[in-house]
């Protein structure tokens, strides 16, 4: 038997054999998460009796939740935060430096701007812009978690990043409404 | 290839048994159905060798039916009932289809999906459906001689739930043990990776009779990963067929037609069609039933320039899907072309300018998808051995989300998401002892729920009285690997644990199944009684199976006394099993599964940290 207790509870660093941490080998990751995969999915218990393929959709269905949460930076620091105890809070506390805010809102509106102008290359300026911020952010995120642990700074970051990750979104749409 | 070679759990216990699966291609236009024969995938010949049947019923005054090529032959003498392209109806209701009023059927808009009044009675596209694959069926169990274990059906990847959920009615009702419902190009790329050895990013392209899907998939090592997905469910062939159809009444000046002349337009205008793909012009000639000729010359010039906006249709959601999955196309390795329809020359030259690279067709892109069904259906059964196996991990197409105040959509689970998955979300009762409410699922990607396709309103009831706001139900959204949905409630304050009732405002009830199953056997009572316990039988048989391999594997994981109970249980459904008593097969299947619950638990535990310590060993030797 492995050292490790794994079954269904584990959080989703043990589940992958992981360590706990905001950088992280991607390749381990996705090896992991297939090679779990390759044991859980519904696909290799299709002729196995109902108990085992409802185990099996539960299990894939949690393999893929921890996947997706550890994939995306933003997602796994705010995952990794509450698991060490220092929840961010996003639905709560909503406050934020006013210079962010100001600059998230100039960018909204030229979102806004140019969609209803149609502009797709400005659309697609503002979103290598975001991405561009996200991505220095998201290096930062490892510092302030792994090496200095200021996870009260680290959880600011992460409110900071939601905005973002939102805004992002908003672009996607517009881009996608700009080009159908 | 490390992470494969692992014992697979759920091995078979009698490992050369070969049980029979199939995978079947319910297409819009044409239906194929196809087996794995000694290693290769073959699709079933019907007695006159041929492989496609014409996805086309007809209902006659006696209550026959006829599928197929006679029922094709039938379509300009009785278009009312003779049925082509079903499968545009699937979980549709009438305002959704298109050219609906250049259609020669009687409609009755039922509540959910519409229904086709015929001369045989009312019909569901789901019956219609089900006409299809008992022929399909009756087919494959000819050829091999046997009782089906399973079938992959395959659906367009666009798909909404309710389209799902309608195609695997249909399979039920036809008497088939659904597998697994597979989306059509991931079937596509099933059959070509495994041939090519495929590595890489790969698009399929998939232009059917009546659905349009892209699917872009990374292959590598023994694992098909869909990364997004994307298309049109409602663009196919038959658009193309139309514009040819607008294009004739258009240049011969035809006055409203009898349904018998639309029909024999449209059969002409599909016929041109096909010819452009070998031709640069072909001539149309239709004596119409009032002695009146149509006499024109179609070029593909002409052809290209009437279906521009169609071709265009199909490159949108494909330039949509490559956005998704976050890639350009120079990091596209191939284009595997799927469906007849991608034999007209301007999607050819569309697809190429767009990836920047010749597709590939050297497949046959009618049976493509049928043949990858087919293999995966085998290794759904318990065919494989352990190693020579392939993990699949697919999506699902269109987001899914929430009515909330004011209209708004509030999404749940996004588009290309990998299934299974699941979400909850919290409600709260907005009245002083309120005991119901309901929840309105759309699916679609705006941000208005009139722009989205409402799937269901699932009811809520059974929650316990309570003060206005008091009340904490979570509701859960499963997506299972068919892409399905399915809704579960618990209200969870504390100390009030309950289970809601969660019922869809769509799909077919298990009771209304069993009802039309009962309406078509002659001696209704005595045959449906007979095919139920039937089938109470094979599934204890799988479950005794089931349950002797994974004792077999891993027995050692259990205690004497909870190996005693399991024994007891098998002895015990092994018993009934052979007598006619179905209810106490089913009491002795369910009494198995409750004894099997924490071994199955236990084993997948172990399973899954086999996975992890066997890969890190790999990871030391590297």
């Amino acid at each position: 038997m492995t050292t490790f207790d794994l079954n269904f509870a584990a959080d989703h660093f043990t589940l992958f054999g992981l360590p706990r941490a905001q950088s992280l080998d991607l390749e381990s990751l996705e090896n992991s998460f297939r090679a779990i995969q390759a044991q859980v999915h519904p696909d290799k218990h299709a002729h196995a009796g109902d108990a085992d393929r409802r185990l099996a959709m539960q299990w894939a269905t949690r393999v893929n939740e921890a996947f997706q949460t550890l994939k995306s930076p933003g997602k796994r620091a705010r995952y990794l935060l509450s698991l060490l105890g220092h929840d961010p809070q996003i639905e709560s506390n909503t406050a934020m430096p006013t210079e962010f805010l100001i600059s998230q809102m100039e960018l909204r509106e030229t979102v806004i701007e140019a969609r209803a102008a149609a502009n797709e290359d400005a659309l697609d300026a503002v979103r290598l812009r975001l991405l561009n911020e996200i991505k220095v952010e998201y290096q930062r995120l490892a510092e302030l978690i792994d090496v200095a642990k200021d996870f009260a700074a680290a959880a600011n970051l992460v409110r900071q990043l939601m905005f973002q990750e939102k805004l992002l979104n908003e672009i996607d749409d517009a881009l996608e409404a700009v080009t159908a | 290839m490390a992470l494969l070679q692992i014992a697979e759990p759920g091995e078979s216990a009698a490992p050369h048994e070969h049980r029979l699966a199939v995978g079947i291609d319910l297409g819009t236009t044409n239906s194929l159905v196809a087996t794995v024969r000694s290693g290769m995938s073959v699709v079933l010949n019907d007695v006159q060798g041929r492989p496609l049947l014409p996805s086309v019923v007809a209902y006659a005054a006696d209550g026959s039916v006829e599928v197929g090529y006679g029922a094709e032959a039938k379509q300009s003498i009785d278009p009312k009932n003779t049925i082509i392209s079903v499968k545009r109806f699937m979980g549709r209701g009438r305002h959704d289809i298109a050219h609906v009023e250049t259609l020669p059927y009687d409609f009755v808009d039922a509540e959910g999906m519409v229904k086709l009044k015929t001369i045989a009675g009312v019909k569901s596209p789901v019956e219609i459906s089900a006409e299809i694959l008992k022929t399909v069926r009756n087919r494959a169990e000819a050829s091999l001689g046997g009782e089906l274990t399973g079938a992959v059906i395959t659906v367009p990847a666009y798909f909404d739930d309710a389209q799902r959920q309608a195609t695997k009615d249909a399979a039920r009702l036809a008497g088939l043990n659904v597998l697994r419902l597979l989306n059509e190009p991931t079937a596509a790329a099933i059959a070509y990776g495994l041939d090519n050895a495929a590595e890489g990013i790969y698009a399929v392209f998939d232009l059917g009779g009546g659905t349009f899907d892209i699917s872009i998939l990374r292959l590598s090592k023994g694992v098909f990963e869909v990364m997004a997905t994307g298309g049109d469910s409602a663009l196919g062939g038959d658009d193309f067929d139309h514009r040819i159809f607008c294009w004739i009444i258009e240049q011969a000046n035809l006055t409203p037609l009898s349904p018998q002349d639309a029909r024999l337009l449209q059969m002409r205008a599909r016929e041109a069609k096909e010819q452009l793909s070998q031709h640069g012009r072909v001539p149309i000639t239709v004596k119409l039933g009032s002695g009146e000729y149509v006499d024109l010359t179609l070029t593909t010039e002409v052809f290209t320039e009437i279906t521009r906006t169609l071709v265009q249709k199909t490159l949108v959601p494909t330039r949509k899907a490559l956005r998704d999955a976050g890639l350009t196309v120079d990091e596209v390795r191939g284009v595997v072309m799927v469906g007849g329809s991608t034999r007209m020359p301007q999607i050819q030259h569309a697809v190429a300018e767009l990836f920047k690279q010749e597709p590939l067709n050297n497949l046959d892109p009618e049976k493509v998808v049928a043949l990858g069904a087919a293999t995966q259906a085998n290794l759904l059964a318990g065919n494989r051995a352990p190693g020579d196996d392939w993990l699949l991990l697919d999506v699902i197409p269109l987001s899914l989300g929430l009515e909330t105040m004011g209209g708004l959509v509030e999404k749940v689970i996004p588009r290309n998401s990998t299934i299974p998955i699941a979400r909850a979300q919290d409600f709260t009762t907005f009245k002083d002892g309120q005991t119901a409410m309901s929840i309105q699922v759309v699916q679609g990607e705006r941000e208005l729920v009139s722009d989205c396709r409402s799937l269901a309103r699932f009811e809520l009831r059974g929650i316990p009285p309570m003060v206005a706001g008091a009340a904490r139900i979570r509701v859960t959204f499963q997506v299972d690997a068919d892409g399905l949905l399915s809704v579960t409630a618990r209200e969870q304050t504390s100390g009030r644990e309950a289970r809601i009732e969660v019922k869809p405002a769509y799909g077919l009830s298990d009771d209304e199944i069993a009802g039309m199953l009962k309406d078509s056997f002659s001696h209704a009572s005595d045959d449906a009684f007979r095919r139920a316990l039937r089938e109470a039988q094979v599934e204890s048989q799988r479950l005794i199976e089931a349950t002797q391999s994974a004792l077999a594997d891993a027995g050692d994981l259990l205690s004497v006394l909870e190996r005693a109970h399991i024994d007891a249980a098998l002895t015990k459904l092994q018993t009934v099993m052979i007598g006619d008593d179905r209810r106490a097969i089913d009491e002795a299947m369910q009494a198995l599964s409750a004894a099997t619950n924490e071994f199955a638990a236990r084993r997948m535990n172990q399973s899954v940290q086999r996975a992890l310590s066997g890969r890190n060993v790999d990871q030391i030797s590297l």
